[in-house]
């Protein structure tokens, strides 16, 4: 899709199933509609993203715990690609950046290596923000 | 009844699946050809038109059928 590049920004803090299942799909829908996006992963997004993670990964917001297992049998049944897979597909539809936070990668004492592949690479909050400033929309998560 | 060179079932994928395959064969697609999508995501008859006029490719038309819907378009560019 050559169309004219739109940026999409997202600031991804939270890491359930639940909230990560509408950033992968929006990603898609902004890839779809080609724009460019920015996934800025920051603490426990970036928990969900290390090495092994987004495999087992199975929480959900405490809001709606008493759902959880209702939830993913009902995505299982009806074979719902997970949310990593809507996001790996995603970037291979379009310009999809995975950007891991600095601080929480210090914080937590992580390495690139310790992270899935998906993520792109490691960024500190201003050059976030200073890519983010370029576009139309940006969103927390 | 414009014959599509490509069908694409995607009955049973929920959004952005249909969108995205469609996407996805257009690009392996040859101008001029039309493709067909089905699916039974009640978004895609409307999420699917829009694309296609954002991408510049032209939407032949958006069919009803039995729990499902025909979506064509043709890549155009």
């Amino acid at each position: 899709m050559e169309v004219a590049e739109e940026r999409f920004s997202m600031v991804v803090f939270s890491g359930t199933v639940d909230k990560l299942f509408p950033v992968a799909i929006m990603a898609s829908g902004a890839v779809a509609m080609g724009m460019e996006v920015d996934i800025f992963v920051t603490f426990w997004g970036l928990q969900a993203l290390r090495q092994g993670s987004p495999a087992r990964l199975a929480r959900v917001s405490k809001d709606f715990e008493d759902q959880a297992g209702a939830m993913m049998q009902i995505l299982q049944e009806k074979k719902v690609p997970s949310w990593y897979d809507t996001l790996r597909q995603a970037k291979e539809l379009g310009d999809v950046r995975v950007h891991a936070c600095a601080m929480t990668m210090d914080l937590f004492g992580l390495t690139k290596e310790d992270l899935d592949p998906i993520v792109d690479d490691v960024v500190g909050v201003g050059e976030f923000v200073d890519q983010a400033k370029e576009g139309k929309i940006t969103l927390f998560i | 009844m414009v014959k599509a060179d490509r069908v694409i079932d995607a009955r049973g994928a929920y959004c952005p699946g249909p969108l995205m395959e469609l996407i996805r064969a257009v690009r392996e697609a040859a101008r001029g050809d039309v493709l067909e999508v089905l699916s039974s995501d009640s978004g895609s008859k409307r999420d699917i038109p829009a694309w296609a006029q954002k991408a510049g490719h032209e939407v032949v038309g958006v069919f009803p059928e039995q729990g499902y819907d025909r979506i064509v378009v043709r890549k155009a560019r």
